[in-house]
């Protein structure tokens, strides 16, 4: 099926670059969902939330949902593998910031209290999907099967990028904000003219969203039509920016009906409702119904990196109202009232999650060797002839360097 | 939609097997099209530039040409011409009108087995794309340790010398030539024209690929059958004219340095100098990353005396980089410093005032005339 705004007016113009007519696909969205093309982009009025901060399930008629935009609770299995993963990102997280401060890391910009968003974005993903990060979205990579201490090669300095994009599917966590969702179209794209039926999750956060790329690929994905999922981590902050000074739409997720596609808004602390969103938005991607925009309202629990110091600019009584929100707590409620979390599914968790913990500090606790002359291997396929010059310029200046410690040394 | 595009290697498995068949279905009436009688015949370059990318398509279903009127108008300036007709939709498109989005699309295309070649309508119109060239296009394969190559033609129609009003002239080969991890290829003849598409659609790393504009209707005798032989027995043979600058005009006094559209104005002087009595070698650069030391020097070396001709900008540019390249290799053969006539460190001008601005014969045969003869 596909979604699109009436444009009737335009006469030729109907005609889409992948053959299908935009009326069809009015008269589509009646048929399936009985609501009009507008209110089906449009996001539903609330914010989906099945699981409330408190971990209480809510009724169903309170969730959010609409004719149109109805989510289905994953199911058991599912939440149990995506809560595992959760215990395993905060983990991450918290390692990870204690590695910079031990300075065994450049650089870590954290996504704690964002956990439930990276762990969704990976998890509704079937293999062969491809997944586009940011920087901040290290556990999401990991969620989706990349090795953890090849996902944090990034910041520990000896490489800009430790894992191999197509082996896992995944993306290089890209720090050029949004440049990454036109990357994510162009996979889409390729996949599409082969008849693959890929689906590709794009990241971004909400300052993103005011980037020239942020509508060239919203655009691109829509007017070629393709399986793309834009999910905006509405974390309330660009560093110090909060989203009042970058964008005055009534919800980011309400930027999907310019472009013609759908969007809708959900709570980013809420693992239940991230997975019923995502999920059905993959499954209506791969079934062709074009791009999706999903917006997470979460939030930065830390400050932007180690190098910033939020307290300039947030007070901490806001973070306070959000620390109540926490998606791990509210999610450990609730599958413990359900009875599918117990103590021991609790404390094997916890070991696996120490177990990664462990991993990271050992994997970036080494002092790995770095090899000067990778600094020419990987520019181009062939060395150009002034590429092998400098190599070989750099290797006598080693050499000179090493006999001369050497002598020095006799 | 049935699978007419496959992925690079799968075509390339297919053509080296002789199964052509059905990567070639939709480009079946290609082949009619684009197979011209044999033997010379004169053409343009804008001719030889559709043709080479006709030809690559037809020989791999994964080479993709899109960007901004190339489909069925066929470029502004009809490079592009019969593409879409003869390759579907699918393999030539119309984008929405936005430079970072074809690039950055690109981008993942070519992450995901595609060879895109991509249209920058106008050299000026490429740089909203910049941010997506200098940060991806050209460190992908640097970030990923070769993992990800990005085997993608980037084609920008370039400088002057047409009348073109504001942001339709600029000589921005300088910014990429600039950055670690583009190639950047600019052809000055037909038959380049065909040769250095192919070689750049071939390539596995991105190619910036800068076409003079004021060029595309220079008419040569050509023999693209030739050339297509030429092209196959290359890549047999794992070899190719890549990265190699040519002697366009043999001469033993002095050596004129272009490249692009600043070629056939260094031919012109060379063969003024030549009724004045004075023998000028000139030099086509081609291929300006990777760059042909080799070539270059060997050819002031044997004259003694250089001069490096460009229509950007001489400030830090490529021609700055060429002097400074010929100095450090051939200073005890120079008989005078190296000259350089190049445009005027100003905005590329309004159409009534261009002439000015662009080398001229003229202008070169006095930094000619500059370069401290002994008579």
């Amino acid at each position: 099926m596909t979604i699109s705004a009436d444009h009737e007016a335009q006469g030729l113009a109907d005609a889409r670059p992948d053959g299908t007519d935009s009326n069809d696909q009015a008269s589509e969205v009646r048929r399936k969902f009985g609501i009009s093309v507008e209110d089906y982009m449009l996001p539903a009025r609330h914010q989906i939330q099945m699981v409330d901060p408190t971990g209480v399930l809510k009724p169903e008629d309170e969730q959010g949902t609409e004719p149109g935009h109805e989510y289905p609770i994953p199911g058991d299995a599912e939440l149990m593998t995506a809560y595992e993963q959760l215990v395993v990102g905060r983990r991450v997280n918290d390692q990870n910031s204690a590695l910079v401060r031990q300075g065994r890391m450049a650089v870590y910009p954290s996504s704690h209290g964002q956990e439930a968003c990276q762990v969704a974005a990976a998890l509704c993903l079937r293999e062969g999907d491809w997944l586009f990060p940011t920087y901040r979205d290290a556990v999401a990579v990991m969620a989706k099967g990349v090795d953890p201490v090849e996902a944090m090669t990034i910041f520990r300095g000896d490489w800009h990028g430790g894992y191999d994009p197509t082996k896992h599917k995944v993306g290089i966590q890209c720090t050029p904000l949004t440049t990454q969702l036109l990357h994510a179209v162009g996979v889409a794209h390729a996949a599409k003219l082969r008849g693959e039926d890929t689906v590709v999750l794009a990241m971004c956060g909400d300052g993103a969203t005011s980037e020239g790329d942020f509508h060239e690929a919203l655009n691109f994905a829509a007017v070629f039509h393709l399986p793309v999922i834009f999910f905006v981590q509405n974390n309330k902050y660009a560093i110090s920016v909060p989203l009042s000074q970058q964008s005055v739409a009534p919800s980011l997720a309400h930027k999907a009906v310019g472009y013609g596609m759908a969007g809708e808004r959900v709570d980013g602390n809420d693992l239940v409702a991230l997975l019923a969103v995502l999920d059905r938005a993959v499954k209506l991607a791969r079934e062709g119904s074009g791009p999706l925009l999903i917006e997470a309202h979460t939030y930065r629990m830390q400050a932007h990196t180690n190098a910033d110091d939020a307290t300039r600019y947030r007070a901490d009584s806001e973070v306070a109202e959000w620390t109540a929100k926490d998606p791990i707590s509210r999610m450990t409620s609730y599958l413990t009232d359900r009875g599918l979390l117990d103590d021991d599914g609790a404390a094997r968790i916890a070991a696996k999650a120490e177990a990664v913990a462990t991993q990271l500090r050992e994997g970036l606790g080494e002092d790995v060797p770095v090899d000067p002359q990778n600094l020419f291997r990987y520019v181009f396929s062939i060395p150009t002839p002034q590429l092998k010059e400098q190599s070989a310029l750099l290797a006598d200046e080693l050499a000179r360097e090493a006999s001369s410690q050497k002598e020095a040394g006799k | 939609m049935s699978p007419a595009v496959t992925t690079s290697s799968e075509a390339t498995a297919r053509v080296a097997t002789g199964d052509v068949s059905s990567a070639t279905a939709s480009a079946a009436a290609s082949a009619a099209a684009v197979a011209e009688a044999s033997g010379p015949q004169t053409i343009t370059m804008a001719k030889a530039l559709n043709t080479a990318m006709a030809d690559a398509m037809e020989a791999d279903s994964s080479v993709l040409v899109f960007g901004e009127d190339v489909g069925r108008l066929g470029g502004v300036f009809r490079i592009t011409d019969g593409l879409m007709a003869t390759f579907g939709e699918t393999r030539c498109f119309d984008t929405p009108l936005a430079e970072s989005g074809i690039v950055g699309m690109a981008v993942g295309m070519a992450m995901n087995g595609m060879r895109p070649v991509i249209e920058m309508q106008f050299d000026a119109f490429a740089y909203p794309a910049f941010e997506q060239i200098v940060s991806h296009v050209a460190k992908m394969h640097n970030r990923t340790k070769g993992a990800v190559k990005l085997p993608m033609v980037i084609r920008v129609p370039y400088a002057g010398g047409i009348g073109g009003v504001e942001h339709h002239c600029d000589s921005s080969e300088s910014y990429y030539a600039h950055t670690a991890g583009l190639k950047v290829y600019t052809p000055a003849t037909v038959a380049d024209g065909y040769r250095m598409l192919r070689e750049a659609i071939d390539s596995d790393d991105p190619v910036m690929f800068m076409e003079p504009k004021k060029l595309y209707w220079s008419k040569d005798q050509v023999d693209l059958n030739a050339l297509r032989e030429e092209h196959a027995a290359n890549v047999s043979a794992g070899s190719s004219s890549e990265g190699r600058a040519a002697v366009a005009r043999p001469g033993t006094d002095a050596t004129l340095i272009a490249y692009g559209p600043s070629v056939p104005t260094a031919l012109a002087a060379a063969a003024a100098a030549a009724e004045e009595g004075r023998s000028l070698e000139v030099i086509d650069v081609r291929s300006i990353v990777p760059f042909d030391d080799e070539t270059v020097s060997a050819s002031v070396r044997k004259t003694g005396r250089a001069v490096v001709i460009a229509e950007a900008h001489g400030f830090a540019s490529v021609s700055s980089e060429i002097v400074a390249r010929v100095q450090e290799r051939c200073f005890h053969y120079l008989a005078a410093p190296i000259r350089r006539v190049t445009g005027f460190d100003v905005p590329y001008p309004a159409p009534k005032l261009e002439h000015y601005y662009l080398p001229s014969v003229d202008r070169i045969l006095d930094a000619v005339d500059d370069l401290q003869w002994e008579n």
